[in-house]
C-alpha cells in the first residue's frame, strides 16, 4: 500500500467494512459509518468523503454507502 | 526511615478454612489446618530457630535447628515439617532443645569461614543470627578440620556472586529455583561433606539455565549467594516500597538504600502482583538510571542538521511553546499533537493528554499502547463493556485449564510466568496457540497438552474453529449464556461459527494446524474445569487483532469461563503502565475512563474542571499522525518517554513523518532514536526519582515512590506542567497526589482512589468507587459491565501481507527475557551479557536451502526495507517462519515491518511480514546511512549555554 493518503484511507475503510460484512447489509453500513465517525479525525473524514463524492474509486459497496452517509465535517 | 524487614513465618500459609487449636509455650493459638508448628509459633510471637525454612518455600526439614518437644510424643520433631494438631501442647525452648540446637550450630560453624567482620552479609546473615540465637559461644571441634575455603567464587553472573565456601547446603536456593521461579537450574552435587550447590552440570551461573531472577539469592541465608552491589556498597540502611518500571506484571520492590545510593532492589513479599518474586529486569537492571548516557540538561536546535545547544529549562520550554503557537497560527489548531508514554506514571500521562486537549485545543493525543494493546481496548469493550483484563494474577491458582494465545509469559511477563508454571506443575492443563515453540510449551515438569503451531496471521481462523467445536459438539454452557449474554446475538453467532467453513478440518488448509489438535484443545478448554485465557501481542498486532480479541471473548462467554476466580480473559500487557496510559485518556477519541470525546456531558465535566473549551472531534492516532505529517497537515509534536522511531513499524515512513515536522519535542532519559529528528530535548527522569502510580495488567494501581532526587532536576510531570503554563494553560500541582485527586474526581471507575488509600491498602484494582471501595479483583461477577455479554461475528480475513516468490518467508517479532522493548534501558545495564544483539531465528531446512550457517550475517528483506543481522538455526520456528526481536537500534527490525494494521484500531501488524533471507556481508545501505545520521544528529555543541 502506498502512503498516498486517498488510497490508504480507501484501504482502511474497506478493512472496516469487511470486518462488519457478516452482518446484514444495513447493519454493516451503519456499523462501518459509526466506526469511522468515532475513530477518524476530521481531516481523514473530509478526505474520504470528498473521495466518495468524486465517485469513490476502490471503495467496497458497504464502505461507499457508509462514507456517503457520514455527517459533514465541521470546521475546527 | 528504616529498612523494611518482612516477617518470615518459616513455612507458607495454609489455605484451609478449618481451624485447629493447640498450645505453644503455654499460649493457646488457633490456626488453619495444615499450618506448621513453626508458623503457628510465629503467630504467637515465638520465633523458633531455623535455617533451611523460609515462608516462600515448602518445608524441607534438613537443618534440624527448629526442633520442638510435643507432650506425649517421642523425640524432638522438626517444627517446620510437623503440622499442627488439635489439642497438642508444644514447647519450643527446653534444656534438651537448647543443647541439641547448639550442637547443630557448632557443626555448621566449624565448617564455615569465620570472616564475619568483612563478610558482605555481615548483619544480614541468618547463620550469624542463629549462632547468636542459640547462644553458641564456642566450637568444640575447633576450626582446623577440613573445610571448603579453597573452593573459590563463581562471579560469572553480572549481578550476584556464588561464594562456595560459605554454603551450608540448606537447599533453599535449589527449592527457590524450583518452586518459586520454576527454572530448575540448581542441584546439589556431590555427597556428604563434599556436597555443594551447582548450576546445571557444574557450569558457571551465566552459561547455565539460570535466568538470573534472583530468587535463590533472596532465599540464601548466608553470603554464599549475594548481590554484587551489596559486596561493593555495603548493607543498606533504609528502604522504600515502589513498583517496577519494566513490564505489565507490576512487581512491588523494596528499594534498599544507603543515603541516596540504591544498594539493591528486593522483591516485596506484600506485593500483590508478585508475592515476593521478581525477574532479572526489575531485580537487577536498574543501572540505566545512573548511566553516563543520560541527558541531564535541556537542549534545543533550529534544525536537525545542527548540533544540540544546552540551554536552561526556561529557554527550552519557552522555545517549544513559541514554536507550537507559531505552527498552530500558521497551519491551524489541529496541526500539532503529542504522545503519552506507557512507561510514565498515570499522573504524567494524564497531564500530557490534558496539555494536548486543553493547551493545544485538539485531541491529537495517542500513546504507545496504540501499537500493542489498542485492539484489547476495542475488542473487550465491544463484548464485555470494559477495556481491561478480567482477573487478578492470584486467580491463576484456581485455574484448571490455561489457554495461552500469542504470548510468551516466561520471557515477556516472567513473574506471572513463574506463577503460572507453579499452577501447571500442580496439575493444571496447558494449551498454547503460538507459531513458535515458546519455553512454556515444554519446560521442566511442564508439557503443554496441545501446542497449536499456527501459521502467523491465522489467529481468527483458529479461535473461530475452537468455537465451532464447542458449538457443534454441544459443549456450550447454555445456562450461563442464557442468564448473562444477549441470547439473540448468541444464536446468530452459534449459527455463524457452526458453519462448515469454520470447522478445524476446513481451516487446516491455511492455519496448518492438524484438525484433531484443534478439536482436542477445544474440548479440553470447554470441559476441563476453570478455563482461563491469557493472551499477548501475538493476538493484537495483526490486521485482525481486534477480531481475535472478540473471538477470545466469545469463547469465554460460550463456556461460562468468566466472572469468577480461576477463569477469565487476560491480556498480558507489555509495558509497566499500558493499562494506566489507556485508562488516563491517552487515546484520541476518549477522555479518561474510556468516555468518547463527543459525549457532551463528559466533556462538560472536564471543561468545568480545566477551565477550557474542548474540541469534540477525535484526533489523529499515531500512524495517522505520520501520514498527516508526510502530507503536510501535521507539523509539531510533543513526545514523552517513547521511542517511536525504533518501536513503530515501517521505520522509513516514520522517519519521513518525523523529518517533516517543524517542531518535535522529545522528553526522555537518553538521546533515543526519535530524538535524532527532534528540535527540543527535555531530560526525563527515572521511576526512582519521582512519585506517582502505575497500573498493571490486573488493573492494579500501585505507588511509585521517589527514592532519590531527579538527576535532571525535575520529575517528568513537572516539566509537562511548565510546558502547559508556557502555552498559557495554567497548571499548578504541588504533588502527583493532587493530580490523582483530580483524576478521581473526573473518572467514575477511580472515584475511590487516593494516595492515602494506596498507602493504607498497598494497592487497589479499579473499578474503585462507592460500589467497590477497596477495588475489584475479578470483574463481571454476576453481570457484564455493558449489561448482557455481546457475541460478535468473527470472520477470518487473510492479511494482505502475503508471501510470494520474492518474499517467501513469514517474519514474526517478539522479545526476550533480559531485554525490554527498544532496549533503551536494558541495553544500558549488564543484561547485555545475555542478549548482546538481535538475531534471526530460522528453521534448519530454510537455512540449508539458502546456504546459511549458524552465526552467519544475513540480509532480512521485505517490501518495506532491509536490514542485516546474525542467523541462529532453530527448530523453535516452523519451516517458512523466521523470528527476531527489536531490542537493538543497529538492527532496526522495524525497517522491515510494514504499515498494514488492525482494521479497528490501526494497531500495526508487527507479527506478520513477508520476507526473504539471504547471506550477506554486513550492514545494509540503510543501516549505514542511518548510523551516519545518528552520529551527526547526536552532536552536542561544545560550549554549553550558561
Ligand atoms: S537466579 Fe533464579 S533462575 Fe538463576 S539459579 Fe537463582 S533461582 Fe534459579
Ligand atoms: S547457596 Fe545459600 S541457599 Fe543455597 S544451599 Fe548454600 S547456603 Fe543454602
Ligand atoms: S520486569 Fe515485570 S516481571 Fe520483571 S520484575 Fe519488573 S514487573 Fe516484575
Ligand atoms: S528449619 Fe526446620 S529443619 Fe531446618
Amino acid at each position: 500500500m502506498s502512503h498516498n493518503s486517498d488510497e490508504k484511507l480507501v484501504y482502511m475503510a474497506n478493512q472496516i467494512a469487511t470486518a462488519f460484512a457478516q452482518q446484514k447489509h444495513d447493519a454493516a453500513v451503519v456499523a462501518t459509518r459509526t466506526h469511522i465517525a468515532k475513530f477518524w479525525d476530521p481531516r481523514m473524514r473530509a478526505k474520504i468523503t470528498a473521495h466518495a463524492a468524486a465517485g469513490g474509486a476502490g471503495l467496497s459497496p458497504i464502505a461507499k454507502e457508509a462514507v456517503d452517509g457520514l455527517p459533514p465535517v465541521k470546521a475546527a | 526511615m528504616s529498612l523494611i524487614s518482612d516477617i518470615d513465618y518459616g513455612t507458607p500459609v495454609s489455605k484451609s478454612e478449618k481451624l485447629v487449636t493447640l498450645t505453644i509455650d503455654g499460649m493457646q493459638v488457633s490456626v488453619p489446618e495444615g499450618t506448621s508448628i513453626m508458623r503457628a509459633a510465629m503467630e504467637v510471637g515465638n520465633k523458633i530457630p531455623k535455617l533451611c525454612a523460609t515462608d516462600m518455600l515448602d518445608a524441607f526439614g534438613s537443618c534440624r535447628l527448629c526442633l520442638v518437644e510435643i507432650e506425649g510424643r517421642n523425640g524432638t520433631p522438626a517444627s517446620c515439617t510437623t503440622p499442627v494438631a488439635d489439642g497438642i501442647v508444644v514447647k519450643t525452648q527446653t534444656e534438651r532443645l537448647k543443647q541439641l540446637r547448639k550442637g547443630v550450630m557448632e557443626l555448621y560453624i566449624s565448617d564455615h569461614p569465620l570472616d564475619c567482620l568483612t563478610c558482605s552479609a555481615n548483619g544480614d546473615c541468618e547463620l550469624q543470627e542463629m549462632a547468636g540465637v542459640v547462644g553458641l559461644r564456642d566450637v568444640r571441634y575447633g576450626y582446623e578440620g577440613e573445610n571448603h575455603t579453597h573452593l573459590g567464587k563463581d562471579e560469572s553472573n553480572p549481578y550476584f556472586t556464588y561464594e562456595k565456601s560459605k554454603c551450608i547446603v540448606c537447599n533453599r536456593c535449589v527449592r527457590a529455583c524450583e518452586e518459586v521461579q520454576g527454572t530448575f537450574a540448581l542441584t546439589i552435587s556431590g555427597r556428604g561433606f563434599d556436597s555443594r550447590v551447582s548450576p546445571g552440570m557444574n557450569e558457571p551461573f551465566l552459561t547455565s539455565e539460570c535466568v538470573s531472577c534472583g530468587a535463590c539469592v533472596q532465599s540464601c541465608p548466608t553470603a554464599t549467594l549475594n548481590e554484587k552491589s551489596m559486596v561493593e556498597i555495603g548493607t543498606p540502611e533504609h528502604a522504600v516500597v515502589t513498583t517496577c518500571a519494566y513490564c505489565g506484571v507490576g512487581c512491588a520492590f523494596k528499594a534498599e538504600m544507603r543515603g541516596d545510593e540504591l544498594v539493591r532492589m528486593v522483591p516485596y513479599k506484600d506485593g500483590k502482583a508478585n508475592r515476593g518474586h521478581s525477574c532479572v529486569k526489575g531485580r537487577f537492571a536498574y543501572g540505566y538510571a545512573t548511566h553516563q548516557d543520560r541527558i541531564l540538561k535541556p537542549m534545543i536546535r533550529s534544525s536537525i542538521s545542527e548540533p544540540w545547544q544546552e540551554v536552561t529549562y526556561e529557554e527550552a520550554i519557552q522555545y517549544a511553546a513559541s514554536e507550537f503557537k507559531r505552527i498552530q497560527e500558521k497551519y491551524g489548531k489541529r496541526a500539532v499533537g503529542g504522545i503519552t508514554s506507557s512507561r510514565c506514571t498515570n499522573e504524567e500521562t494524564y497531564l500530557v493528554q490534558k496539555l494536548i486537549r486543553g493547551g493545544f485545543g485538539n485531541n491529537n493525543v495517542d500513546t504507545c499502547a496504540r501499537v500493542c494493546h489498542s485492539p484489547t481496548g476495542y475488542g473487550l469493550s465491544q463484548t464485555y463493556g470494559t477495556s481491561a483484563g478480567t482477573q487478578d494474577f492470584d486467580s491463576v491458582e484456581q485455574s484448571d485449564v490455561v489457554l495461552i494465545i500469542g504470548a510468551n509469559p516466561t520471557d515477556g511477563h516472567p513473574v506471572f510466568g513463574s506463577r503460572l508454571k507453579k499452577r501447571l506443575r500442580e496439575g493444571a492443563k496447558l494449551i498454547v496457540v503460538d507459531p513458535r515453540r515458546t519455553d512454556i510449551v515444554r519446560s521442566p515438569h511442564i508439557e503443554a497438552a496441545f501446542h497449536l503451531a499456527l501459521k502467523p496471521g491465522t489467529n481468527v481462523a483458529i479461535v473461530t474453529a475452537l468455537a465451532h467445536v464447542i458449538v457443534t459438539e454441544g459443549l456450550v454452557n447454555e445456562a450461563f449464556v442464557r442468564e448473562r449474554c444477549d441470547w439473540e446475538d448468541f444464536q446468530e453467532w452459534a449459527a455463524f461459527v457452526a458453519d462448515e467453513r469454520h470447522s478445524p478440518e476446513a481451516v487446516e488448509k491455511y492455519t496448518k494446524v492438524p484438525a484433531e489438535l484443534v478439536r482436542g484443545a477445544a474440548r479440553l478448554y470447554a470441559t476441563g474445569g476453570n478455563g482461563a485465557i491469557y493472551y499477548g501481542l501475538g493476538v493484537t498486532e495483526h490486521s485482525q487483532g481486534s477480531t481475535t480479541v472478540m473471538a477470545i471473548a466469545n469463547l469465554a462467554m460460550a463456556t461460562g469461563n468468566i466472572g469468577r476466580e480461576g477463569v477469565g480473559v487476560n491480556p498480558l500487557r507489555g509495558q509497566n503502565n499500558v493499562q494506566g496510559s489507556c485508562d488516563m485518556g491517552s487515546f484520541p477519541h476518549e477522555l479518561p475512563g474510556y468516555r468518547h470525546i463527543s459525549d457532551d456531558a463528559t466533556r462538560a465535566a472536564f471543561e468545568a474542571m480545566w477551565g477550557v473549551h474542548l474540541d469534540d472531534e477525535p484526533g489523529l492516532r499515531i500512524p495517522n499522525m505520520f501520514d498527516a505529517a508526510v502530507e503536510g497537515t501535521y507539523k509539531g509534536m510533543y513526545v514523552q518517554g517513547e521511542d517511536i522511531l525504533q518501536s513503530d513499524p515501517d521505520t522509513k515512513h516514520v522517519s519521513a513523518g518525523l523529518a517533516a515536522l517543524e517542531c518535535l519535542v522529545v522528553q526522555d532519559l537518553f538521546l533515543n532514536e526519535t530524538a535524532n529528528y527532534a528540535h527540543v530535548f527535555l531530560p526525563g527522569c527515572t521511576f526512582l526519582e519521582k512519585d506517582g502510580t502505575f497500573t498493571n495488567a490486573e488493573r492494579r494501581i500501585q505507588r511509585v515512590r521517589k527514592v532519590m532526587a531527579p538527576k535532571n532536576g525535575y520529575a517528568d510531570w513537572e516539566v509537562t506542567q511548565m510546558l502547559a503554563n508556557a502555552l498559557g494553560f495554567k497548571m499548578d500541582y504541588a504533588h502527583p497526589g493532587a493530580i490523582m485527586d483530580e483524576i478521581a474526581a473526573l473518572t467514575p471507575s477511580f472515584t475511590g482512589v487516593s494516595y492515602a488509600k494506596l498507602d493504607e491498602l498497598g494497592s487497589v484494582q479499579w473499578p474503585c468507587n462507592e460500589k467497590a471501595p477497596t477495588g475489584t479483583p475479578v470483574m463481571h461477577i454476576g453481570g457484564f459491565v455493558r449489561g448482557k455479554g455481546k457475541f460478535m461475528l468473527t470472520e477470518y480475513v487473510p492479511t494482505d501481507e502475503k508471501t510470494g516468490p520474492r518474499f517467501p518467508l513469514l517474519l514474526t517479532t517478539g522479545r526476550i527475557l533480559s531485554q525490554y522493548n527498544v532496549g533503551a534501558q536494558t541495553r544500558r545495564t549488564a543484561n547485555v551479557a545475555w542478549h548482546p544483539e538481535d538475531v534471526l531465528e530460522i528453521h534448519p531446512s530454510d537455512a540449508e536451502n539458502r546456504g546459511i550457517h549458524e552465526g552467519d550475517y544475513v540480509k532480512l528483506e521485505s517490501r518495506s526495507g532491509s536490514t542485516s543481522l546474525k542467523a541462529v538455526i532453530s527448530e523453535r520456528v516452523a519451516p517458512g517462519v523466521v523470528y527476531t526481536t527489536f531490542h537493538h537500534p543497529v538492527t532496526q527490525a522495524n525497517v522491515v515491518t510494514t504499515d498494514f494494521s488492525d482494521w479497528a484500531t490501526n494497531c500495526p501488524e508487527y507479527k506478520v511480514t513477508a520476507v526473504q533471507v539471504s547471506r550477506s556481508n554486513g550492514p545494509t545501505p540503510w543501516q549505514e546511512e542511518y548510523e551516519d545520521l545518528s552520529r551527526k544528529s547526536r552532536r552536542i555543541a561544545a560550549e554549553a549555554a550558561e
